[in-house]
């Protein structure tokens, strides 16, 4: 008999030692994988969802340009603007500011600079050729229509 | 007399250590957002000259696949209404494919190409010469009111016609050949022999000025 009244004492309950150390490898896995914004967006930013999407290896090389609806309407208005690093720029800015990214860049590498464009879905093609036509002006040609993937059903 | 306690283990008490843990985890995943530096490229023309006119390129119509796209979103494929994008990508393909009328560099192309696609392509003489550099142009042309999302759309249509046609000559799936970087020699010899001959000549026209901002 003894040995059946012995069985419920040996009952430890799962032991939570090792729960910090799970999420320790969790919270590292999202500090690395992951950066902080660096910037605020100051244009509402819903990106297209797209099929065929590539994927850019070199992220030095990236700038960014944000365009849509000002988030501040009562300040901007509700057309689409672009937004480069943290100010509204307006279309004849965007060759300065160009050449101010290839001036980060070193020699080499200045031609080969991207530009990934983060549009919004709602924007047209009116200010969008606009950009276009800037970059080319800018010899920015590599340009990205930056995008998210669409799950195919 | 309350019995004393015999403290048996000296161990720091390391049961908060996982509540501490799940705060600083809770921080990074409200603060942080995982990059994403995915999209569709494009290589911009060259910039113009204002002083010289652009080159006159004799293309013949058959060579060119027209797509228009107009401020309410209506695609006019080739001359023919579409109601939407899906059977876009199929129509390039067939039309990037044609062999209507191939120089002697065509036929070579022709005859390497693997089985499952000299099935697909066809000699009809109304459609394009041939898929290599003076061949086949597709050829978009928005208006300054469409959607940026449709104008993306149709540019997604048109490329995944253009990847299908790479990955079917090397044997892979579309998406395992596009996510090839390039970076390894044997990557970089899968992508060019892919595009090898078949450029990705796709045209995009200065929008129209009607019905835009």
């Amino acid at each position: 008999m003894s040995k059946f009244k012995k069985k419920p004492k040996a009952d430890p309950g799962v032991s939570t030692a090792s729960l910090p150390d799970i999420v320790f490898m969790l919270l590292f896995f999202f500090m690395v994988t992951t950066v902080l914004r660096e910037q605020d967006l100051l244009v509402e930013q819903r990106l297209p969802q797209m099929t065929q999407l590539q994927k850019l290896e070199k992220k030095t090389l990236i700038s960014y340009l944000f365009v849509g609806k000002p988030k501040n309407t009562s300040l901007y208005g509700t057309e689409p603007r672009i937004q480069a690093n943290d100010v509204l720029i307006g279309t004849k800015d965007i060759l300065l500011w160009v050449n101010q990214e290839k001036d980060k860049l070193s020699e080499a590498e200045r031609d080969q600079i991207t530009i990934s464009m983060k549009a919004d879905r709602e924007v047209k093609m009116g200010p969008i050729s606009d950009i276009q036509f800037e970059l080319r002006e800018a010899d920015a040609r590599k340009l990205m229509y930056a995008s998210t993937g669409k799950v195919e059903n | 007399m309350p019995k004393k306690k015999v403290r048996v283990s000296q161990e720091v008490n390391a049961g908060s250590m996982a509540d501490i843990a799940f705060l600083l985890l809770i921080f990074f995943l409200v603060t942080t957002t995982i990059a994403s530096d995915k999209g569709i490229l494009n290589i911009l023309p060259p910039k113009q000259d204002p002083d010289q006119p652009p080159p006159e390129i004799k293309l013949n119509e058959r060579n060119i696949f027209n797509i228009l796209v107009n401020a309410n979103n209506q695609l006019l494929v080739e001359g023919e209404y579409l109601e939407n994008t899906d059977r876009l990508a199929e129509d390039v393909k067939i039309f990037i494919l044609n062999f209507g009328a191939p120089d002697e560099d065509a036929m070579a192309l022709y005859n390497a190409l693997p089985q499952s696609l000299k099935s697909q392509a066809n000699r009809s003489p109304e459609s394009s010469d041939h898929p290599m550099s003076g061949g086949a142009v597709v050829s978009i042309k928005t208006n300054r009111g469409t959607s940026y999302e449709r104008y993306l759309e149709v540019l997604d249509q048109v490329k995944k016609a253009y990847f299908d046609i790479y990955a079917e000559r090397v044997g892979m799936t579309t998406d395992q050949y596009r996510t090839l970087t390039g970076k390894t020699a044997a990557e970089k010899e899968l992508l060019d022999r892919g595009k090898e001959g078949i450029p990705m000549a796709i045209s995009i026209a200065e929008p129209d000025k009607i019905g835009g901002n």
